[in-house]
């Protein structure tokens, strides 16, 4: 994917130069190794900077809410349905957008990386084509990407974009043979005193530090429940109850708006794995609803809309 | 002082003899990194790794403390009135805590212990602790102590340092906390000329590999309101998130909050740490608030650590170049670079 880098750089040259958008979001090579910083370019002199590999993991259309000016962003598979979801959701209109898709093979796990070498210090990783090489001060390593790819990107059916203005390659295969939910299902096989072990000891590093709540585009409420304090609804100690409803209430305001980018698991400093939750609730949208988030522009997600016509019995 | 050497063994052997004088942390490997501990239920330390994810500092400043406890009964002849909850203050020892985890410690002594004020829970639980520090033999790539007042064999603030010297430790005593901690420990031979002479290496190699260049001299002299104005603020500040992932991490962040909490006809009164990248960190009353934007907080993030500080303590910045945040930032926001830009400005 490293050669996407260079047609970012000349789209991104050309919206600017033509003035066709006034800022371009992108990302550029980080400062330390398997990190890459989001960034905002408003000068075509800087274009030289922006950057691409399989460590952009995090999610663009997060910093496009709100916004009033006429943006040029990058954004893969995810990003692209994401920005589907807040073009629904009023976040953004759509005709501000010049969407530049990148058909992506997925994203390196970073601490599948570190497991792999033993958590040594590495100075410099390179990709190429399939294959990336790891370098450290007394060891170099290549590695298949596919064998690493973050858990997200493993399942993914939807690596290429579903709207976008201008792509920066062929489009990727869509991968077929996945199964999603096996972790989901096993979860949902547990008795509940079982599950609710599970769940504390998921969430017993948690620092509410809040990284994964803000790593997801779809948390754009001027103020989040847990920042409320007339009255306030969560309590801000580390009290295991707290932080579980925490965790919970996050992941089911993303009910079937949750693309399983996986920016939330990526941004941990803990590494807790709360996509659990969040997949649960796409795996019911799919099973209820036959809704994945961020597929169309025609419709609000299942449970934003009500209709009388509606084929579940329940609701009736 | 006292200097001995232990064989890796015995070491831990003395460690766990300890344990009847001390509550004795130790990293102890947890998953995909390292955390500090108590050495019970079998826990093994391990001396082999780089540093913590999380700092030590909530050993001596929790995430969350009960500070006093508190009946809503009216019909309790205390109803309304504070007590104080149970706190353990019994001597603990850190052991294996990097210098410049211990270089922080000083820095946060500023807020929480100084003429003007001393917390009481802070201090008793410092006064209560022995840090026994471990020199860094293979310094990070990005850590940058040397560069903000630190060394990765510094004893600033160590009651004792350990040095890795291969199969053994050297254990040194630094303070009297250090000499009675070391002098509980059984087994260990005094330290020989070799060893020391070892030790020395070690130090000054592990000086030699950190490389990075973070000047801080010209900070002291700006004008605080020209860098508070300074345009740079807006393009650092782009793509935080505003988690609280670096204050959290880092060593010498020291804010925190304080709140009731009640359930059912009893209460608590908790001190939680804060973060001044949440929007509720300065929401007044009113609805207010002084720092509702993005880049407002990321600059008090900077600013504080890199000019307020030092304006007020004329003793560098609140800083001791662990790199926890440059390494986790989520976003790659890289306090070595804001520092180069506030220092070039």
């Amino acid at each position: 994917m490293i050669e996407y880098g260079e047609k970012i750089r000349e789209i991104a040259l050309k919206l600017l130069k033509n003035k066709e958008v006034d800022v371009f979001i992108g990302y550029k090579k980080g400062t330390v190794p398997m990190m890459n910083e989001p960034v905002l370019i408003t000068d075509p002199d800087q274009v030289e900077s922006l950057y691409w590999d399989s460590f952009c993991a995090l999610n663009l259309c997060n910093y496009l809410t709100k916004r009033t000016d006429k943006i040029g962003i990058v954004a893969t598979g995810c990003n692209s349905r994401n920005i589907a979801t807040h073009i629904v959701e009023n976040q953004i209109k759509r005709d501000q957008l010049y969407i530049v898709g990148v058909p992506c093979e997925g994203m390196i796990d970073h601490r599948a990386v570190m497991r792999t070498i033993k958590q040594r210090e590495i100075t410099d990783i390179r990709e190429e084509g399939d294959r990336f090489t790891v370098v450290g001060k007394d060891f170099e390593e290549t590695f298949e990407k596919k064998t690493f790819l973050q858990n997200n990107c493993a399942t993914c059916t939807h690596r290429n974009p579903v709207i976008y203005d201008e792509m920066v390659g062929e489009p990727v295969e869509e991968q077929t043979d996945v199964a999603p939910f096996k972790d989901v299902e096993k979860i949902e096989q547990m008795a509940p005193e079982k599950r609710q072990g599970f769940f504390a000891r998921l969430t017993s590093r948690c620092l509410r530090c809040y990284a994964c709540r803000n790593a997801c585009p779809l948390c754009y409420c001027p103020t989040c429940f847990v920042d409320e304090s007339t009255p306030q609804w969560v309590g801000k100690s580390i009290d295991p109850t707290d932080t579980l409803t925490f965790h919970f209430l996050r992941a089911y305001h993303c009910a079937g708006r949750c693309t399983d980018c996986g920016a939330c698991e990526r941004v941990c400093p803990v590494g807790i794995k709360m996509r659990q939750f969040t997949k649960k609730l796409n795996k019911d949208c799919q099973e209820l609803f036959s809704w994945e988030a961020g597929l169309t522009l025609d419709q609000r997600p299942p449970l934003d809309v009500y209709s009388p016509d509606d084929y579940n019995e329940f609701i009736k | 002082m006292t200097a001995k050497i232990f064989s890796k063994k015995e070491w831990t052997q003395a460690l766990e003899e300890l344990k009847q004088a001390y509550r004795v942390f130790a990293p102890v490997k947890d998953g995909d990194f390292h955390t500090f501990m108590p050495l019970e239920n079998g826990k093994q330390p391990d001396f082999d790794y780089p540093n913590s994810r999380l700092s030590p500092k909530s050993l001596v400043y929790p995430e969350s403390e009960r500070m006093f406890e508190f009946s809503l009964d009216e019909s309790d002849s205390d109803a309304y009135i504070l007590k104080e909850a149970p706190k353990d203050f019994s001597p603990q020892a850190v052991v294996g805590i990097r210098p410049c985890d211990s270089h922080a410690f000083q820095i946060v002594k500023r807020n929480f212990d100084n003429p003007e004020y001393q917390d009481p829970y802070w201090v008793q639980h410092f006064e209560s602790t022995t840090l026994v520090g471990l020199g860094c033999n293979t310094p990070c790539s990005t850590c940058f102590c040397t560069e903000v007042g630190g060394d990765p064999f510094s004893e600033h603030g160590l009651d004792a340092l350990m040095i890795d010297l291969g199969e053994s430790y050297l254990v040194k005593a630094l303070t009297d906390k250090g000499e009675a901690f070391l002098n509980s420990a059984s087994g260990g031979n005094s330290a020989d000329d070799a060893g020391l002479q070892k030790a020395e290496e070690l130090a000054a190699s592990a000086r030699e590999q950190i490389k990075v260049s973070v000047p801080t001299d010209k900070l002291q002299d700006k004008v605080a309101t020209d860098l508070f104005e300074a345009p740079f603020w807006e393009e650092v500040a782009f793509a935080c998130l505003n988690c609280g992932t670096c204050t959290y991490l880092c060593p010498t962040c020291w804010c925190f909050d304080i709140q009731d909490e009640i359930s059912g006809k009893r209460g608590d009164r908790i001190r939680n740490w804060d973060s001044c990248m949440f929007p509720l960190f300065t929401l007044h009353g009113s609805g207010h608030n002084p720092r509702d934007q993005k880049h407002q907080r990321v600059r008090q993030r900077f600013m504080h650590k890199l000019k307020y500080y030092v304006d007020k303590y004329q003793d560098g910045v609140q800083c001791s170049g662990c790199g926890r945040c440059v390494r986790y930032c989520p976003v790659n926001i890289d306090i070595r670079e804001v520092c180069r830009k506030m220092n070039e400005f």
